[in-house]
This record gives C-alpha cells, structure tokens and sequence, in this order.
C-alpha cells in the first residue's frame, strides 16, 4: 500500500464531483439516485471505499457485468484443466464462454484437459419435463468417452433452477456409480447481482465437494504452499509458480488455473495459502483457515514494485532459508526490470491510464503502471465489493474518480472528460474507445497477450503498454483533409 | 470429512504415461467413433448459439435502434462480446438484468424501469426486445408489458418496440434472427401499405449473415444494375464503421423510413431459406410486388441464378460490368481449379452457408466429403443430398445432421480429408488431424479482417479461392523436399 497521497494536475474532489454530477444529468430520476453512490472521489487519506458496491445493476443502462454462471464457468470452475465442465442447459451460455477467457491449459486435449464445451442443449421437452434424466446419461456418456477427466462439474444455467431440477441429487448418485467426483453448482445465472456471486457458489462447492477429498503422495514440507486466485490468463501461472518456486517454495496446487482436482482437493495440507485475486476466492482462504489453520496472504505480482514488496511480505512468513532465497530472487530480477523500465518510462512518464475491469485489476495493476512512470485517473470495478474498494483508496492518487458498474455511458463521458492516454478494460469496450481514437487493452484477456503476472509479466506488459500507447497508427485517425 | 458425495478420501495419483499415451490412440480409432456417434445426450463443441444473439444481428441492422435483451444481464454481455469478437467493432445493447425476483413477481418492472434508462440515456429511434430463457421459462408476456409501458409514458407512445420471443432452448440464433427481423418488419410497416404506391425499389434480406463485405456485395451489385434498393437490416456500417475519433452508438442500418416503405417495394429478395422462412411468410402475404426466397449465392452458379433472378425481376439485363465480372472470376478459376480438384473437404456450419459451401466446391471440382449441420431439419438434408447427387464429385459423400465438432474431429481422424471449412471452433479439431481451417462461417475470433472480404457472388467465389488455393500452396512450400522446392506452382 502507499504511504504518500499522491495528486494529479487538474484533478481535484470537486473537480471530479462536478463531472460525476454533469454525467448523471441525462438520467431518470430514479436511476440517478441508485447510480449516485457507485460513483465517488477517491480519498485514500480515509483509506476506505468511498463508492457502494455489489448492488443489483439499474436495467437498461448497459453495464458491463455478466451472471453468476459466468463467474462459475469462466473463472473457477472453467480453468481446472483434468475435469470435464458441463454447462447444463441450452446451447448459448457454454458455446459463449468457450474459450474466451484465455485461462491457459497444459495436457492432451480430449485425454488429459478439457478446455472444451460440454452442454446438455436443452430443447423444450427438456424444459416441460425437466433434464435430471438427460443429466444422468449425460454424466456417463462423459465419463465412457473421457476415461481420463478427474471428475465432472455441473454449471447450472438459468431453467435449471427456474424448472427445480435436482441436480444434486442426481450428482450424487452419478458420482457413486461412475466413482468420480462430480459437482453440482447452482450457479444459474439469475442469482446475485453479478459474477461475483458465482465466484462465491463455486468456492462454497469446492469447500463441499472437492476440499479434504485427497492427500498429497509425497511428504509434506514447512514450505509447502498453495497459489490462490490464479487463473493462468494468457499463461500467468506460468510465470509465478516457478517464480515462487524460486524462492523456494512448493507450489502444491493451482487455483484453478491449469488446475488439477486432485491436488486442488488436497490442499488442505499445505502451510500457506497465497491469495493473488482476493475478490473470486478469499471464500476459501477463509474457510481454510478456519477449518485446517491455514494462514494466508494477499500478494500482488503486477510490476516490480508489488513483486518485490510481495516477495518481502512472503518471506516474514518462512524462515531464514526462504528469506535469503527471496533476497536473491529480488537481486537478480531487479537489475532485469530496471532495464524494462529504462527502455519504456521514457515513452511512458506522465501518460493517464484509466481502468475497469473485474474485481482485482483495478487495483492491483494501478502499481504497474507507475512503475512505468503513468498515473491512473480513474478506476472502478465490474463486480467488486466494499472490502475491494477499501484496498484501492490508498492504491489510487487523490481526488480521481471511483466507479462500481458503470455504464457504457458513464464510462465514455469520464473518458471524454479526463482524456485518458491509454484504458484498460474488456472487449465490449475496446472498439468504442478505438472509435474515438483512445489506445486500449483489454485487461481481462490480456488483449491476446501476456502473460502479466510476475517478473516475465511485466516485460510483456510494459511492451503491450507502449505499443498501445505509441503505436504510430494513432497518428492516421485524423484524415489531413 | 467434508465431503457431500460421500467418497472415500484418497491419495493423489498421477495417471501413468502409458494408459495417457492409450487413450490418446483410442481417441482417434474407428471404435471411439462408434461410441462417440452414440451419444444421446451430451452434446461437445457444437457449432450453434442460441436465438437472442440472431436477434440483436437483425436488430444492428436497423438505424438508430438499440437492442434490448429482456432478461439475465449475462446473456446480453454474452451476446455483446460474441459480435465485439467477431467484427472488432462495438455491439452496444442493453439488458433489464432480471434476478431472483423477477423470477417470483415476473420481469415487467425490469423492462418498463430499463426501457426508461435506455430512451433517456442512448436516445435510440427504436428499441429492439427480445428475450433470454429467464422470461420465456416463467412466461413473460412481453406484448402486455410493453402496451403498459406505453400507455404509462415510460416511453413515447410513437416509438417503435418491436420484440420477439427468442428462447434459447428452442432453434438456433439463425431462428432467433428471423423472429427479430419479421417482428422490426411488422412494427415498422404497420399501416404503411398504400394502394398503388412502389417504391420502385428491390429489398433484399441478406438472411443471418455476419459477413459485412457480403451486405456491401449485394448493394455494388445493384448499383451495378442501377436498381433502387433498401436492404433490409443492413449491418455493415453498423459493424465496419470509420475509426476517425468520434464514436457514434448507432454507426449505421437501414433507415427505419425506408424499412417501413418497404412494404410498397417493386419486388423483395429474402437470401437464406433457412434463416427467414417466418420473415419470408409474412413478406409473402403483406409486402406488394414480388417475392423470392433464394439461396446465398456462393459460387458461379448460385451467383448467376441470384443476378438472372434480380435481372429478371426487374426487366434488366445483366450490365456488362457483371458479364465481365463473371468473366474474371470464371478466368480466375479454370486458371487455379487444379489446386481444388479431387481435395476433400470437411463443411460445417449453419444450414445457408452449407448449401453455399457444398455448391461451391462441387463445380470446382472439389469433393466435400463430411458435410456436418449442428442444427437442420430434414429438408436441410434432402438439399443437400440433391446438391451431392447432381455432381460426380458429391459420390461417397456424408451428410451428417445435427452432430457437433467432436463428432467431426472422429470423422477427421478415422476417414481424413484435406481441409476444413466452417468457423474458429473448428481450428482444434482441424489442428488435431493437421489440416488447414478456412474460416469463412461465423464467428471468427482468431484471423483479422475476414468478415470485410465477401463470400458471396462472383468476388466472394474468388476471395475463397484465392485462400483456399493459396493455403495448399504455402503447404506445399512448407512440406515438400528441397528438390521439389520450386519457383512456380
């Protein structure tokens, strides 16, 4: 966190109040007074949220947010790579979510890893007589073609609540005649206000179904550790699990990206759990400490600076072995980025970058950004709660503008008005902004890049960053006549 | 132990390398077909989506109109990202992001409440409605909803809302397009019709096509006749617009004035029997003029019988510059058929574009030997087999209803073929059995600036030409010894 309150030029509370009030000027009066509180001026002297949060989105103002099967399929469930995921109902909601968030997987597709869609492509009859039947052949149809998946999980679409399907019950006898795992998540996409609700069903599954479920073969050891809230996005796990496995440690199981349910399902014998997307899994974290004792921490590997500090922050953990390994990590990587950082500040200093991504980002990449010498000046969140907006008040420079759900509308009036040189978001976005000439990478994805996460991260980060932002291409929007 | 299922707590253990090194083989025999074609219920990468996402396609299609998902917020990012993907262009549309409660009181509040933001906010000339499974599971009636919502004033009472019932567990989303469209049709030309009055004008529906350079291809087509035309939920400024610094919601569509006069047109064209049978129905028995239902017109003969057709409907003969056009394309391929003849192809995709595919590659001599509908009735069958039994290069040829990707990879790895064509989902498949993927269907995530190059009439038949041949070219390049490496081919 900062312990300096840092301001940018021409962005001051009323500053930002006044814009957020201008914005708000087109709306019904109805929705003028639910959308007023998600908006705010940032005060990290307060080091508190200054926006409400995970409410129900206003209709018809178009936001950003998905459903709470997206939060299931896409993000928990959707990474772990030795499990066929059934996204049970009709055909879209699968066939939408099918390869589009670039959680990375390593296996044999089709024998090891499933980054496949698996649907029950409900049909009418299904919905006047119900898919319990159709679910039941489904499973062992699986698990027949796919001998090898670790077990099965079934993502429940909205008619399958909405028609009372039991699908627990039907798991649970599958799973006894297929002796697999297989799980049962009600996550249809009616339920919450958002992903994040999904995030939070499928945590509470793995807690019922998966957690204590295995033992790890080999001994356990002090340094043995658990990454959480790892999603292996354009090949993140890739670069911090042997990062931290540098330092010493024994990463004994990914959460969820390139996951395995085996070694998911033992983790409740490791010592650690390191958290790095606290929104989608702190569930855990906390149902692990207060049920098997184990500690855990929120670490940041966006950029050098949150790396090392991280690193440090992991290190009081363990003993001095650790720490000396940690020490030797940062004297080696240090050197390395401050090559990045050579290379690219100077095209970067000064440069605004304005963000809304999930339920992380906004505020764990605001640190890479000014490693690179830029300034946020606006941030906000699809789906976060309080206790996210609370870690980003001393993250964000003062007075700048926080957003919770905004709208396309909003979000394009703060654009206009702050003049961003480069945003951060997601593909319903990008090309409105490219539209008005604003570099953008999508930050959910990575925009096909990355990864981003630890030491090999911010090289591609910081090269993503300046092509976007110095791209020549820019130059050509304007036509000369 | 905290575990629900009620399994025994094991140690973790790794599969060993041989029983992962059998499966891998297994995958790929004649007896893991079998077994896979057996599937009765599990349906794996299948090559359709759901209705709503047809839907908000026809809605873009019309000028200032924003597309309004009646039901869970998800399915409206869903549909929203799915065209950003494809096009790399904005897809704005709204939803009125049913809950729980909706589910208990019904979703009448979410719509009057959304369709207030969105009028105030987006200022659209027209609000397209159309539904997810939520609404059409608990049996919203969206015609009394939105007949309160006008009487009430939460919109003017001169907006025009047209909506369609689009459940996803029925059809596919070229369904879903023909609901939206023929319900924008019916809005909009609701006493329009005039006795005596034609626009002189041909409308022609492009049918559920996600290729803008297609929608651009008609119009240069009938420009070149020098017919009037109003093409009826045109999208391609909507999804090919100017990146010149400014952002417009609404980038293009047809003008909702030319829509509604489109009922006194001279003759209509409705491209695609597959995707506007209900559209075409209704253009039958309302619209004045004539009325033809056609194919896509993908290859020379399904281009020839499209321009003879609008020639004839409109007294024309066929300009010189479409007789020259042909020409080239018909130079383009007797001079690079030979890199097509006699290569078997795998075709996937909705019923239109097959048709399109199939007839294509039978007068260029190419054998497409798996031809794979997601989702098709048994008329889409019959066609298909009429097209194969018209040629001898259709001989052995398979047609395989309502199968999914999974099934054609089976078909790929135990009767090979030399390539692919369909869309992006299909590259894993494709990949496996180390053959080219020519993506030419929707969508397509994974290669830049494919929907601006036509693929249907006589340009289109070059643009897939000129890929195809091209690509077994490079493979040749790329594969062959060094002493058959050779300059020309």
């Amino acid at each position: 966190m900062s312990d300096n309150i840092r301001k940018v030029e021409g962005i001051t509370k009323e500053s930002t109040e006044a814009l957020i009030a201008e914005t708000l000027a087109v709306y019904p009066e109805k929705a003028k007074k639910k959308r007023a509180p998600h908006l705010g001026a940032n005060d990290p002297a307060s080091g508190a949220a200054c926006v409400k949060s995970n409410k129900k989105t206003v209709p018809g103002v178009m936001s950003a947010r998905g459903c709470a099967y997206a939060g299931a399929k896409g993000v928990v469930w959707g990474p772990i790579r030795d499990m066929v995921h059934v996204s049970h109902g009709p055909v879209g909601c699968g066939w939408y979510s099918w390869g589009t968030r670039r959680n990375m997987m390593s296996g044999i597709t089709g024998v090891t890893s499933f980054p496949m869609q698996f649907t029950s492509d409900f049909q009418e009859k299904d919905i006047v007589y119900g898919g319990d039947k159709k679910l039941k052949t489904l499973l062992e149809e699986a698990h027949d073609l796919f001998p090898l998946a670790k077990g099965i999980s079934v993502l429940s679409e909205c008619p399958v609540g909405l028609i009372g399907d039991d699908i627990n019950s039907v798991a649970r006898t599958s799973a006894k005649e297929l002796d697999i795992p297989i799980i049962p998540c009600n996550c249809e996409g009616f339920r919450g206000v958002s992903q994040s609700l999904g995030h939070h069903i499928s945590n509470d599954t793995i807690r019922d179904y998966i957690i204590g479920t295995r033992e790890y073969a080999e001994p356990a050891s002090p340094y043995d550790i658990a990454l959480i809230g790892e999603y292996n996005i354009g090949g993140d796990a890739w670069s911090t699990k042997p990062l931290l496995e540098e330092c010493g440690l024994n990463v004994k199981s990914v959460w969820t990206g390139d996951g395995e349910l085996e070694k998911i399902a033992a983790t409740h014998q490791v010592k650690l759990n390191v958290i790095h997307c606290y929104r989608s899994m702190n569930y855990m974290c906390k149902v692990m400490e207060e049920k098997y004792g184990i500690p855990w921490v929120e670490l940041n590997f966006f950029g050098p600076t949150k790396i090392r500090n991280s690193l440090r922050q992991l290190a009081m953990l363990f003993d001095d072995h650790i720490k000396a390994k940690v020490e030797e990590v940062i004297a080696k990587y240090d050197p390395l980025m401050q090559a990045v950082i050579d290379e690219y500040k100077p095209r970067l200093d000064g440069k605004k970058v304005m963000l809304l991504v999930g339920g992380l980002r906004p505020r764990h990449t605001i640190g890479a950004y000014e490693d690179l010498g830029m300034d946020c000046v606006g941030s906000g969140y699809e789906f976060a709660h309080t206790d996210d907006y609370d870690r980003t008040a001393p993250e964000m420079p003062d007075a700048t503008v926080v957003y919770d759900d905004p709208s396309e509308y909003e979000f394009e009036k703060f654009a206009d008005a702050l003049k961003p040189d480069l945003i951060g978001s997601g593909i319903k976005e990008k090309y409105v902004f490219q539209k008005m000439g604003i570099p953008f990478r999508q930050m959910h994805s990575w925009d096909y890049s990355g990864p981003y996460h630890g030491y090999k991260g911010f090289e591609v980060f910081a090269r993503d960053v300046d092509m976007a932002i110095n791209s020549p291409t820019w130059k050509l929007v304007k036509a000369p006549y | 132990m905290s575990n629900l299922l009620g399994l025994e707590v094991k140690k973790i253990v790794e599969t060993p390398p041989e029983e992962i090194e059998r499966v891998k083989e297994w995958i790929n025999t004649e007896e893991y077909k079998e077994k896979n074609f057996a599937r009765q219920a599990l349906v794996i990468n299948p090559v359709h989506a759901c209705q709503p996402l047809g839907a908000q396609l026809a809605a873009h299609g019309f000028e200032g109109t924003l597309p309004f998902v009646h039901g869970s917020q998800g399915c409206a990012s869903y549909y929203r990202s799915t065209l950003n993907r494809h096009f790399r262009e904005p897809a704005p549309a709204v939803s009125d992001s049913m809950t729980e409660d909706g589910a208990v009181f019904g979703g009448q509040n979410n719509l009057h409440e959304g369709l207030e933001n969105a009028y105030a906010i987006y200022k659209p000339k027209m609000i397209a409605v159309f539904t997810s499974c939520m609404p059409e599971v608990i049996g919203d009636d969206l015609t009394a909803f939105i007949k309160n919502a006008k009487q009430k004033g939460i919109v003017p009472k001169e907006m025009p809302i047209p909506y369609a019932n689009t459940p996803s567990f029925n059809g596919t989303h070229i369904h879903g397009y023909d609901s939206m469209l023929v319900s924008v049709l019916q809005n909009l030309t609701e006493e329009k019709k005039i006795e005596g009055r034609c626009t002189g004008k041909l409308n022609l529906i492009a049918g559920c096509d996600f290729n803008t350079g297609d929608y651009r291809e008609y119009k240069r087509i009938l420009e070149a006749f020098g017919i009037p035309y109003t093409v009826l939920a045109d999208i391609s400024d909507t999804f090919d617009s100017p990146c010149d610094g400014s952002y417009h919601i609404y980038a293009g569509g047809t003008k909702l004035e030319d829509a509604a006069d489109s009922i006194n047109g001279k003759a209509t064209i409705a491209i695609g029997p597959y995707a506007t049978p209900k559209t075409f129905n209704w253009i039958k028995e309302n619209y004045s003029g004539k009325h033809v239902s056609m194919p896509m017109p993908m290859g020379i003969e399904k281009t020839d019988a499209f321009i003879m057709k609008v020639a004839e409907l409109f007294g024309k003969e066929v300009p010189a510059s479409l007789k020259n056009e042909r020409g080239r394309a018909v130079d383009a391929i007797t001079d690079s058929h030979q890199y097509i003849h006699g290569k078997k192809f795998a075709v996937y995709g909705d019923p239109d574009y097959l048709m399109g595919y199939v007839s294509f590659l039978l007068e260029m001599g190419g054998v497409p030997h798996h031809i794979l509908c997601s989702r098709g009735s048994k008329k889409v069958e019959k066609e298909l087999q009429a097209l194969l039994d018209g040629s001898m290069y259709g001989k052995g040829c398979k047609i395989y209803m309502n199968k999914d990707l999974w099934h054609l990879r089976s078909l790929l790895m135990t009767d090979p073929v030399d390539a692919v064509i369909g869309d992006s989902h299909g590259k894993f498949a494709a990949r496996d059995a180390k053959v080219p993927l020519f993506r030419f269907g929707f969508p397509v995530f994974d290669r830049v600036n494919k929907h601006r190059y036509p693929i249907i009439g006589y340009q289109g038949a070059v643009n897939m030409l000129t890929e195809i041949c091209n690509k077994f070219i490079d493979i040749k390049d790329e594969t062959c010894e060094d002493r058959q490496f050779e300059l020309m081919r």
